[in-house]
């Protein structure tokens, strides 16, 4: 170990080295990390910024910004459904507003609120100093939030997405949908695709080859399993829906024939390509919060998980058969008999996966020491709501039952129920348990309990009716209904339940911009959890680890409390240093043994400019204006020359011989 | 498991920064060929989902497009991954000559790919509006074209690289990479074709 200051410039013949193992007090007295790898304050900071708690923290905060618009249109959808014969909104004007309202919540919020709480949390709870392709990160945050705005576009000129957010052919099609309200969603659809599916890609290279030493496949962290086959899944079906939108958009701009039956088109091949993404996307929005309550539920019941191996293995195994079931959203369709056989057992069998985690949930907590905090009493919630979700859902897998109930307020019953409860809840959860990890400081408890009891009575009192609304038979994506049909006070009670569900997620943003300011200050590890992240300050400092851990059991911090997982101990305040300019380790995939030190990116705005020539590009494709497109194609271009250009400093170059 | 904790007198001496398949560039082009190969499922399994909905009728004139182009321009792309084969293995033997030739062939081949598959195109009789075969045709090979353009394009920038003496046999990743991705070109080419000139005496 050396006592003198490191310096930051690569040697010209820094091919290999060995290196440097020291003790974290050391390594943080010499100071040379936080320089290394501060981002620089101000605009251009802000706008190059490749750190992962930065677009972790963003990604959540522009995910909540959409939750609030959508829930906005839902409450206004309320108010019109509230009583029979309503004239509040004209049924052009319900459409927009429960389409944008679906495409918000599902593609806006739902998988972006994930993907950030894994951006921040991933390389903490891994022991390194960021994702595998920083760069690539801050690209799919812009490309999110660009592709965000660009749907909105239509939304705020009037031409917005009409055809709900599954929007089937021939509906969606020209000749019976002829303003720009579908070319602004299926364009925004393909660009929202490129942040979905380069986020899948920095997920699963930053699990297999980032980890700290001695994080073996089995000592993974639950969050990882979850997100990992979500972005997995991603990769291969994403590409699915971004080539319906195309066809469609195709067919509508430049009259192809994809789906018009008039010259051999098939309308169904849209709902086939929509729905072989779709059904994987509803679990890749579920399985990482699933994971989060995996993580949470654990601290607060002071033992790990029950069955950790059994939700690990489960959790991929729900995703594996979410890939058969798709044709269970096509059950009215027409289709002949067998595949309606097969895609209902199908359908019936995925509920065994899936509810592996409900039991060890019960069990962990069951035969743990639960501590009531409101992120447990979140964490613990969702499990009845995961099971009613999961009820109504095993009910309309079985065709005949599903003829009745598809396309009533039953689905719409389900849906919430499982999204509401199988993502919303754990999210809130996951807010008030992460929260001092990345503010520094708790969150209020009172205002917490208000917060959830208002939201949990609120939700049930709102989509709990649902089931019997929809059991009458009122259809759903309907602006209005005669009155004398049964459904009067069910969809009253429905909207106060509503509105009582939107008081309570005030309640919550009031307690985040409350406690970010007067929040009681919170230590690097105040629920005594077990994971690495609550071995690090809070908030974490820019490099995150003073020097690499070493991993050797699955919870690292309770290793004072628990059996050993074998013949060493981990190491946290003494490891790999890593300080020769923005370094962290790679390792092999199973095992987790070093083997190269991976040179890490500085800011940059390149994933900035390549954003905005995506959206030239796109915006150009929507108004006809080729000029416009191939500019922003030209501006990408340039972008990734500048992005992909070997660098001497991040040892992309050969070394010139002395 | 692993019980790897690590003893400061046996660390190993460790590459700094990317070496050809340990760095994590080659990882995420996996991830990229990952995701463009569903892509191209997708696009050929809505021929297939159309094909077997009608008979040899559907197709222009009733038979399988002629192969008089599209077989000599599959020997062409052949070709060319070859090319980069080799080229990728001058840049691992440390010679730039191998490097560059390997890497300018390809490109060559590559653009005459491209410009067979543009003839081909201007001789059909039938334009992606005259019907659904006509969407199909156009849009999957029109995607693939694409593929083929954006490959050249990395392949122009990577023998620039290589001409500016960037690599050598330790730094060769982006040779490597680009590689990859031409190899993966091909490859969808192959299935494309097959179910373009070939699938149509299978199924009528």
């Amino acid at each position: 170990m050396t006592a003198t200051v490191t310096t930051t410039v690569t040697s010209t013949s820094d091919i290999e080295r060995t290196p440097e193992i020291a003790s974290a007090d050391i390594v943080t007295g010499r100071g040379a990390l936080e320089r290394i790898w501060e981002t620089a304050p101000g605009i251009i900071g802000f706008f190059s910024s490749v750190d992962h708690k930065e677009i972790g923290k963003r990604y959540i905060v522009t995910a909540f910004a959409f939750l609030i618009a959508g829930g906005i249109e839902a409450m206004v959808m309320r108010v019109q459904l509230a009583r029979p014969n309503a004239h509040v909104l004209t049924p052009e004007q319900y459409n927009q507003l429960f389409s944008t309202h679906g495409i918000t919540m599902i593609f806006l919020y739902a998988l972006p609120v994930l993907s950030g709480f894994s951006n921040f949390l991933w390389p903490l709870m891994f022991g390194s100093r960021d994702m595998a392709f920083p760069r690539l990160n801050a690209l799919s945050y812009w490309v999110f939030i660009a592709a965000g705005l660009f749907i909105y576009a239509g939304f705020a000129i009037g031409a917005g997405p009409n055809d709900g957010w599954f929007n089937y052919v021939p509906l969606a099609s020209l000749p019976y949908n002829p303003g720009m309200n579908m070319d602004f969603y299926a364009l925004g659809m393909i660009f929202l695709g490129v942040s979905t599916s380069v986020g899948a890609a920095n997920f699963v290279v930053t699990v297999m080859r980032t980890r700290a030493p001695g994080m073996s496949i089995d000592r993974l962290p639950i969050m990882a399993w979850g997100t990992l086959t979500a972005s997995v899944a991603n990769l291969l079906v994403v590409p699915a829906v971004s080539l319906a939108f195309f066809m469609l958009w195709l067919d509508r701009q430049f009259n192809t024939h994809f789906f018009d039956v008039a010259n051999n088109g098939q309308p169904l091949l849209w709902q086939h390509l929509f729905w072989f993404f779709g059904h994987p996307w509803v679990y890749a929005i579920v399985l990482p919060a699933m994971a989060m309550v995996s993580e949470g539920l654990p601290t607060f019941c002071r033992r790990p998980l029950v069955g950790f191996n059994l939700v690990a293995l489960s959790t991929v195994a729900t995703m594996l058969l979410g890939f058969g079931v798709w044709v269970h959203h096509m059950f009215a369709t027409g289709l002949p008999n067998l595949p309606l056989a097969v895609f209902s057992g199908a359908s019936i069998i995925i509920t065994i996966p899936s509810a592996v985690a409900v039991f060890a949930w019960v069990a962990t907590i069951w035969l743990g020491r639960p501590v009531i905090t409101t992120a447990f009493l979140f964490f613990a919630s969702m499990i009845g709501l995961f099971v009613i979700g999961g009820v109504s859902g095993f009910m309309t897998a079985s065709v005949p039952v599903d003829w009745q109930l598809t396309d009533t307020y039953f689905i719409v019953a389900h849906i919430h129920y499982v999204l509401i409860g199988i993502n919303v809840f754990p999210v809130c959860g996951g807010i008030y348990y992460w929260f001092p990890k990345m503010t520094g400081r708790m969150m209020n408890e009172r205002l917490g309990r208000w917060n959830f009891w208002v939201m949990f009575i609120g939700f049930n009192l709102c989509f709990l009716p649902m089931h019997w609304t929809g059991l009458r038979g009122m259809p759903r994506r309907v602006y209005t209904y005669a009155d004398g049909m049964g459904w009067d006070t069910l969809n009253l009670i429905t909207s106060i339940g509503g509105f009582v569900f939107a008081a309570g997620v005030f309640l919550l943003v009031i307690n985040v911009l409350h406690s970010l300011r007067h929040g009681r200050i919170a230590g690097a590890n105040p629920w005594g959890a077990a994971t690495l992240e609550w071995s690090v300050p809070s908030p974490p400092p820019p490099y995150n680890f003073a020097v690499i851990p070493q991993v050797a059991s699955r919870n690292p911090l309770w290793e004072d409390h628990l059996p050993p997982d074998g013949p060493a101990r981990s190491v946290i305040r003494e490891g790999l240093v890593l300080d020769h300019g923005k370094e962290t380790i790679g390792t092999t995939p199973l095992d987790a043994v070093p083997n190269i030190i991976l040179k890490m990116p500085a800011d940059s705005l390149s994933p900035f400019i390549l954003t905005i020539g995506m959206a030239a590009f796109f915006v150009g494709l929507l108004v006809h204006l080729w000029w416009l497109a191939a500019v922003g194609a030209f501006v990408m271009l340039v972008a990734l020359l500048i992005w992909l250009w070997p660098e001497r400093e991040l040892a992309e170059r050969a070394e010139i011989a002395p | 498991m692993s019980d790897a904790i690590l003893i400061p007198e046996e660390m190993p001496r460790l590459p700094v920064g990317p070496t050809a398949r340990r760095g994590v560039g080659w990882w995420g082009v996996w991830c990229l060929v990952m995701t463009e190969s569903a892509l191209f499922v997708y696009l050929l399994f809505s021929y297939y989902y159309s094909a077997v909905q009608f008979d040899a009728g559907w197709l222009p004139h009733g038979h399988a497009p002629s192969m008089r182009l599209a077989l000599p321009d599959t020997i062409v792309l052949l070709l060319s991954s070859l090319a980069m084969w080799f080229g990728d293995r001058g840049v691992r033997r440390g010679s730039r000559v191998q490097n560059v030739a390997g890497i300018g062939i390809a490109i060559i081949l590559g653009a005459i790919f491209v410009a067979v598959q543009l003839l081909e195109w201007s001789g059909k009789d039938f334009t992606p509006r005259s019907g659904e075969y006509g969407s199909l045709y156009y849009t999957i090979t029109g995607f693939h074209l694409a593929h083929v353009i954006a490959g050249l394009v990395v392949l122009l920038v990577v023998l620039v690289w290589s001409a500016l003496g960037y690599f050598n046999p330790r730094r060769s990743a982006p040779v490597l990479i680009a590689s990859v991705y031409w190899h993966f070109v091909d490859v969808v080419w192959l299935f494309v074709f097959a179910t373009f000139y070939l699938s149509p005496y299978a199924m009528w």
